[in-house]
This record gives structure tokens, C-alpha cells and sequence, in this order.
């Protein structure tokens, strides 16, 4: 019983840590004062400020447009690019596997300027189409590790009897694959989303002048002082995410398999 | 399966095969040249052993220090926090879980800077610390800051593979060894641990990277005095364009990830620790 109560609170301090933080932007969004350092009341004018805000919604605008085309092509790419991995032969799979690990276990920073280089020598203009390469390059092994064991998992044979009963390749896939594997696809497009969405570092090399994402908007507002505006857009991202969360896991469904994805 | 079929699905790889020399390999080719040539296209190593002056071996060293502590320290939190975790219902599992990942969608940055809203002189910590009559606190815009952001940011990267690891274990496993006499510590040295390591091996090497390269959560805790190398390497490419220098130190960066790597590789062999 003892053992239990501690437990709790071990959870429950680490908890305050995480959340801490998070707690403190969302409060300081309904800060009446300018400074963060002051509480000037409550109000509710920077989400009223928010929406007048050009710049801010412009950066919204260019994250999740980045985040969503980035997630889908590399879902996309990922997903076929595992058939193709499952039928090579065991030494160029690790060969493809080993490159595939590259993005995910190096350095961001050394993959950001590493991308820099070569848009630089291949003489592309840095703006949303250089951000987009890199977060669809950085994107596709989170896919592909999560199709993968799918894959692995599956009954090749199912698929070659579909084939034998006169179903086409793609008509195969869609119909006997393709369902199984759909946890593993949906949980990559979510990873890739999610590390889409919360990336700094490759962007910050590989953005151009007068582009910014919210990640990069806020690193160049740091010396000036964030505007409130900020902590009222992030909250309300927050809040949102949070409600989808609690919706989905209402539901009783097959949630509880993509557990740590 | 015939051939023609199967030749047919290789080829389907192709857009991802040529997508990851491109971007992948290309690159880090690139970072190599020029990290090794100077500005008139000419081999050099000085670029490499530039690494060796005071500034950046101080930098370097300042990071590893920092990095290693932080390291230990998600370790230590997050292996009691993992075994709890996996001890609960299967229901609640999933959900404590995502509470775990959900601060990820709060802007990294903001959640960073938040810090220091709370850690600062008459921030919101020291605020509490003196309504209870303790000494404050100072540590923004030192060492320690820095280690504590180091913490926030990666904790939850140890946690998930040390829970996947622990949560795989057969309880019959335990049991049997409990029926067979062990005690709550020899099950835990002789049973438990063993088996978790390959996600103990992948929370370090989660941390441990991120925590040695990074240049933001010194830039925005430590109040740029502090330069960690990532920050060395961030303003050779945005401020000062030496790129030949930047890629040289990279390559530094690259070994360490490599040694990494490789003792990553010679614990777990079978690649079970892995983040998803």
C-alpha cells in the first residue's frame, strides 16, 4: 500500500515537471501584461490579436502545410518502399535498412547543414520547396519503421491466393496488404507529422529568407521577446491535440496497439 | 512467387532508392568534402583538427560533459517511471503513455523558453521557494540550466524505449523466478534488468546524441555564454559561412555518434530496442 502511494507521487512529480512548462505558456496567453516577467490580469485580447496577426497565421499556415504534404508523401514513398525492402535479398535489406537509419540516428544539426550543402550546390532557391525535401527526408524512416513490422507480420500467402483467384497486383494489395498493415501506416503518418510539425533544427538550415515556420518564427523573436500572440496560438494547438486525445481514447478501438508510437 | 514478380516490387523501391542517395548520402558525402578541403577545393585535415583549438575543444568538451550528465540523469528517472508504467492495467497504459508524448505538440522551443519564465530571479519557482522561507534558486543562464532543459527535452525519449523493453518481458518469467525462491532484488539484478537493456542502450543513444549536438537549449537556458559545440557549428554556417570549418567539426560530431552507434550495436544485436 505504502509502495503504491510513492509510486503516485514519483508519477505524479514527474508529471509536474513535463507539464510545468506547458502550464506556464498557457497562462502566461491570458497575461494582461506585455513582459512575461509581470501578471498584468487576465485577458483574453491576444487570441483576439491572434487572428489579426499576419505573420503568425502566415507561419501556422506554412507549418502545417509543410507538416501535412510532407507526412503524406512520405507515407506515400515509405509504405511502397517497404514492399520493395521485403523482397530484397537479406545483405542490400541491411544495406537499405543502414541508410534508412542514418536520418533518424544522426545528428539534426549535421543532417540540417549536410542539406544545406546540397541545395546550395544544386543551386535551388532556399523557401517552403527546400524545407519540404528535408521534412520529407527526415520523415520517411519513421514510416518505415512502423510499416515494416507490420509487413513482416503479414501472411505472404494470403496475397498470392488473392492473385491466384484473378485479383490484379493493386487490387491485391488494396484488397488482402493493405488492411494489414493500415495501423503501422496510419501510426508512421502520425510520427511524421508530429516530427514535421515540432521541428526546428533542419528547417532553421534549410528555410530561406523571409519563410518561417512557427518553430523558426519563434527562434528569431527570442531576443526581441516572444509575442503573446505566440503562447495564445501554442495554447490553443495544445488544447486541441488534447481534446482529439481524450476523444480517441473514449473510443474503445484499436488504439491500444500504437501504444509508445 | 515468381521472378518477374518479385523483380517488379524491387522496382517499386526505386523512387526511395534514389530519393535516399540523393538526400541521405549525397549530403553527408558533401559535409565529408568539405570538411576535408579548404576554400580552394585543396585536401586538407586542418578543418578536422581545428577541433583541437582551446575554443572548440572547450566546446566540445563543455558538451560532453553536460550531455553525459543528462544522460544519466533521464536514466535514472526514467527507469523507475518505466517500470511503473509498465506495471499498470492495459488500459490505462496506452493513455499514461500519451501523456508522456503529448508536451511534444506544444512547440519545443516555447515549452524551452518557458523555463526560464520559471527558473528566473524572481520567477514563478522562486516565488514559491521564498513563500516557504528557502533560499532561491539560480540557475538560469548556467550549466545547470542547461542540464535541466537537457532533461525536459529528451526524458520522454528514455522513458518510451525502457517501457517498450520492460513492457515486453513474460511475467511467468518473474513469476517462475520468484516461485524458485529470488528475492524483489535479485529479480530485478538477474531478471528485469538484463532483459531491459536494449531499451536502455536505445534511451541513451535517444539522449545522449540530441543532448551532445544541441545548440538551441544553450542558446535559450544557458544565456549564450556557454557555447556547446552545436552552437560552434550553428554559427560557422549561419554567421560566420566558414562551411569547410563547420562540415571539419562535424565530422568530430560524427565520430562520436559512430562510436555510439557501434556500441549500440555490439548490445543489441537484434535491434529490440527500438523506439516504435
Amino acid at each position: 500500500m505504502k509502495r503504491n502511494i510513492l509510486q503516485k507521487i514519483y508519477i505524479a512529480l514527474i508529471f509536474i515537471f513535463l507539464y510545468a512548462p506547458i502550464v506556464t505558456l498557457i497562462v502566461l496567453s491570458f497575461n494582461g501584461s506585455r513582459t512575461r516577467a509581470k501578471w498584468g490580469g487576465f485577458t483574453l485580447k491576444w487570441y483576439s490579436a491572434l487572428f489579426q496577426n499576419r505573420d503568425i497565421l502566415q507561419a501556422l499556415f506554412n507549418t502545417l502545410l509543410i507538416a501535412l504534404i510532407a507526412s503524406i508523401v512520405s507515407t506515400i514513398i515509405g509504405t511502397i518502399a517497404c514492399i520493395a525492402i521485403m523482397n530484397l535479398k537479406k545483405k542490400s535489406r541491411a544495406i537499405v535498412m543502414g541508410i534508412t537509419n542514418i536520418p533518424m540516428i544522426n545528428a539534426e544539426i549535421v543532417t540540417g547543414i549536410s542539406l544545406m550543402l546540397l541545395f546550395i550546390s544544386l543551386g535551388l532557391r532556399f523557401g517552403l520547396g527546400t524545407i519540404l525535401l528535408s521534412h520529407i527526408t527526415f520523415c520517411i524512416p519513421y514510416v518505415i519503421l512502423s510499416v515494416m513490422p507490420r509487413m513482416q507480420q503479414i501472411n505472404p500467402y494470403t496475397y498470392e491466393a488473392a492473385l491466384d483467384l484473378g485479383a490484379g497486383p493493386v487490387y491485391g494489395f488494396f484488397k488482402v496488404v493493405f488492411p494489414d498493415i493500415l495501423p503501422g501506416v496510419l501510426s508512421g503518418f502520425l510520427m511524421a507529422f508530429t516530427m514535421s510539425l515540432d521541428d526546428f533544427i533542419i528547417t532553421h538550415f534549410t528555410k530561406g529568407a523571409g519563410v518561417d515556420t512557427l518553430s523558426t518564427k519563434i527562434y528569431t523573436e527570442v531576443k526581441k521577446g516572444i509575442k503573446p500572440e505566440m503562447y495564445a496560438l501554442s495554447t490553443i494547438i495544445f488544447l486541441t491535440v488534447l481534446t482529439l486525445l481524450f476523444l480517441v481514447n473514449r473510443v474503445p478501438s484499436e488504439n491500444q496497439e500504437k501504444k509508445g508510437a | 512467387m515468381n521472378k518477374t514478380e518479385s523483380l517488379k516490387k524491387k522496382l517499386l523501391g526505386t523512387p526511395y532508392f534514389i530519393w535516399s542517395v540523393i538526400f541521405i548520402l549525397v549530403p553527408l558525402g558533401m559535409v565529408f568534402y568539405y570538411g576535408l578541403t579548404d576554400r580552394s577545393g585543396v585536401f586538407t585535415l586542418a578543418n578536422v583538427l581545428a577541433i583541437s583549438t582551446p575554443e572548440h575543444s572547450k566546446a566540445l568538451w563543455i558538451a560532453l560533459f553536460l550531455s553525459v550528465i543528462a544522460t544519466v540523469i533521464c536514466l535514472l528517472l526514467a527507469y523507475p517511471l518505466a517500470m511503473i508504467l509498465s506495471r499498470q492495467k492495459n488500459g490505462r497504459q496506452s493513455f499514461i503513455v500519451l501523456i508522456f508524448i503529448l508536451p511534444m505538440w506544444m512547440n519545443f522551443l516555447l515549452r524551452t523558453l518557458a523555463w526560464q519564465t520559471l527558473l528566473e530571479k524572481t520567477g514563478v519557482i522562486n516565488s514559491i521557494l521564498e513563500f516557504l522561507h528557502l533560499p532561491a534558486l539560480n540557475i538560469i543562464n548556467t550549466p545547470y540550466a542547461i542540464i535541466l532543459g537537457m532533461v525536459y527535452n529528451f526524458l520522454p525519449f528514455m522513458v518510451l524505449p525502457i517501457y517498450n523493453a520492460l513492457s515486453k518481458i513474460d511475467i511467468n518469467v518473474i513469476n517462475a523466478a520468484r516461485d524458485l525462491g529470488a528475492n524483489g532484488l535479485q529479480v530485478f539484478l538477474k531478471i528485469t534488468l538484463p532483459l531491459s537493456i536494449p531499451g536502455i542502450i536505445s534511451g541513451i543513444t535517444m539522449v545522449f546524441i540530441p543532448a551532445l549536438t544541441t545548440f538551441v537549449i544553450s542558446k535559450l537556458l544557458g544565456g549564450s555564454k556557454i557555447l556547446l559545440i552545436g552552437n560552434v557549428i550553428e554559427e560557422e554556417f549561419t554567421q560566420a559561412s566558414n562551411w569547410h570549418l563547420g562540415s571539419g567539426l562535424s565530422i568530430v560530431l560524427m565520430l562520436f555518434i559512430i562510436i555510439n552507434m557501434l556500441l549500440t550495436a555490439a548490445f543489441d544485436k537484434d535491434g529490440e530496442g527500438s523506439f516504435l
